[in-house]
């Protein structure tokens, strides 16, 4: 793979001090976290680097009194949402763009990619007054439904449509076969990686989301993970390990998800850069 | 495809392709396009802080909050943090991905330890790195002697420092953002040929000689996508100022971003819709001048690259 060929003896000992030491930088804020979390109350703030004393019941009153479990069920269900309404529609959306000839098409599509140009945080003044309007404060659908398509789905979707051989289509069309029977038996298979990678890209950035459930959650119940950690903070001063575990017991779920689909989580971030 | 169609037949799909585009239209329609309408339009009133009771000041107000002391000083913030961030967040990145870029047994282990921070969400990151710097229940304010060396970390604190504010609110979201820079790098020396490093070995070429020569040119395009994806954060950063600072430390709102001031809590035009609007619009222009340099950029490279 690398060039270079591999160290040996002393330089060899350097190398893997070198490594040593950056893992350690690296994993420095995540360590004192940890170690923090796993006190007891009264001796965080002696020896704050060294994991002199342990106990899992800070653990536990950030999942009951901090409400972690809540939040994580909160952030599951938008996510999920999210995640199966982007599917749907950039599939919809993706196929109306590649295997379907009409008028229009070309203005429509470039107006599609027109609102990939329009950042979040230039909408969500105004997507607050909508929410509202429509009484979906503190609300499973308003956490979601704004998010329920993209430009960007869209565009994921019609490109893998436009790798499959144009014969598909008539094939399946002299088979009298509809759009819909076509889309489920034959496309929506022939293009699974690529929604593979929506699936994972749209649950990740809607599991991350901070900015708009902070604005919309007024109710202690309806906040995700996000905004919870957030309302969490308020008593960073008087209880502060039960913060940190908070904050711990908020990464979980993510770490592993992300040890579990690494691979395709590599192939997803690296697509746009390597291909360019 | 398209010609074996004709147009008769063309006219005849539309009504089925509209159907299947409907959903994303009024999603798109309802949380994208009419807004960003509805705030320019916004963008003229001055409202209560109920959110109602909105009177029309004028398409001045634009030019009023662009050249107020407080956008002014939000926007120098935004450059400042993107000025920091981005650099620093570029070069560690690559330092990462190349120490790891070795054939050693178990680089895997290292190789999953530089890329985790990826799984730290924002609000995650950011409270880490509050009890971190947090000068009364903070990690480092309580470890004596580090304590004696650096007495800036109890008082006040570097996040309540004016001079250390904004360096500290950047180092957290660059070490947030360093797990994704080692991805994509790691990624882009992975398919750099190897028997072009060989060859200039042979020649007689140092290491760091290859570095700057081979390595670095052909990593180009992506760090240029590394620098277009952490330029854009850096402009809607918006957790991690939330967190660890809310926009201070006050007075001279230290480290209050664009996005800051539209949105957040501590901000001196919270619960004006109208004034938010105009901020939110205005954000909107400066990114959209972002993108537009950055396409720019990207389209001399790919000509480059065809000639």
């Amino acid at each position: 793979m690398a060039a270079e060929r591999a160290p040996r003896g002393a330089r060899l000992v350097g190398r893997y001090t070198l490594l040593g030491i950056v893992a350690f930088v690296v994993l420095f804020p995540v360590y004192t976290t940890v170690i923090g979390a796993l006190k007891p109350a009264g001796k965080l703030l002696q020896n704050p680097l060294i994991p002199d004393s342990f106990t899992l019941e800070v653990l536990r009153d950030a999942w009951t009194e901090g409400r972690l479990g809540r939040y994580l069920l909160n952030s599951a269900i938008v996510a999920i949402i999210v995640t199966l309404a982007q599917v749907v529609t950039s599939v919809l959306s993706g196929y109306a763009f590649s295997m379907l000839d009409y008028p229009g098409r070309g203005v429509l599509f470039v107006l599609f990619l027109s609102t990939m140009l329009v950042p979040l945080e230039a909408t969500l003044v105004v997507n607050r007054r909508t929410i509202g309007d429509l009484g979906w404060l503190n609300s499973y659908q308003g956490l979601a439904i704004p998010f329920a398509a993209t430009a960007f789905g869209t565009f994921l979707v019609r490109q893998a449509m436009l790798s499959l051989p144009g014969d598909l289509r008539d094939a399946a069309r002299i088979d009298g076969a509809g759009h819909v029977a076509f889309l489920r038996h034959v496309a929506v298979p022939l293009v699974r990686p690529t929604l593979g990678a929506l699936a994972l890209f749209s649950f990740l950035s809607s599991w991350n989301q901070y900015l708009w459930p902070n604005l919309i959650t007024t109710n202690q119940e309806m906040n995700t993970v996000q905004s919870g950690l957030r309302a969490l903070r308020e008593s960073a001063l008087q209880s502060p390990n039960v913060v940190m575990a908070g904050t711990i017991i908020a990464a979980i779920p993510i770490v592993i998800a992300l040890l579990v689909f690494q691979k395709a989580l590599v192939r997803g971030l690296t697509a746009g850069a390597v291909k360019g | 495809m398209a010609s074996r169609v004709s147009a008769r037949q063309r006219w005849r799909q539309l009504p089925a392709a509209l159907a299947l585009l409907a959903p994303s239209i009024v999603i798109l329609g309802a949380f994208v396009v009419y807004p960003l309408v509805r705030a320019v339009v916004l963008g003229r009133q001055r409202c209560g802080v109920t959110g109602q009771s909105c009177r029309t000041v004028g398409w001045g107000q634009y030019g009023d909050v662009f050249v107020s002391q407080e956008f002014q000083n939000a926007l120098w913030v935004t450059v400042r943090f993107a000025l920091i961030t981005v650099p620093l967040g570029l070069v560690l990145g690559v330092a990462l991905a190349v120490l790891a870029h070795k054939p050693l047994s178990g680089i895997a282990v290292f190789r999953t330890i530089f890329s985790s921070t990826v799984a730290t969400s924002v609000a995650v990151a950011s409270l880490m790195w509050l009890f971190l710097l947090q000068p009364d229940v903070g990690v480092l304010a309580n470890v004596g002697w580090l304590n004696e060396l650096i007495p800036t970390l109890k008082r006040p604190g570097l996040l309540r420092d004016p001079a250390t504010a904004l360096w500290s609110v950047a180092l957290s979201s660059v070490w947030a953002g360093l797990g994704f820079t080692f991805i994509l790098v790691t990624a882009g020396l992975q398919g750099i040929p190897e028997d072009l490093h060989e060859a200039a070995a042979i020649d007689g070429a140092t290491g760091s000689r290859r570095f700057w020569k081979i390595t670095l040119p052909l990593l180009g395009p992506t760090l240029l996508f590394v620098v277009i994806v952490l330029t854009t954060r850096a402009f809607q950063a918006y957790g991690e100022v939330d967190l660890l600072t809310d926009g201070g430390p006050q007075p001279g709102d230290t480290t209050t971003t664009l996005t800051y001031l539209t949105y957040g809590r501590d901000s001196l035009i919270a619960g004006d819709d109208g004034l938010r609007s105009t901020s939110a619009v205005l954000l909107f222009l400066v990114l959209l001048a972002l993108s537009m340099i950055q396409l720019r950029l990207i389209g001399r490279r790919v000509h480059y690259g065809s000639d």
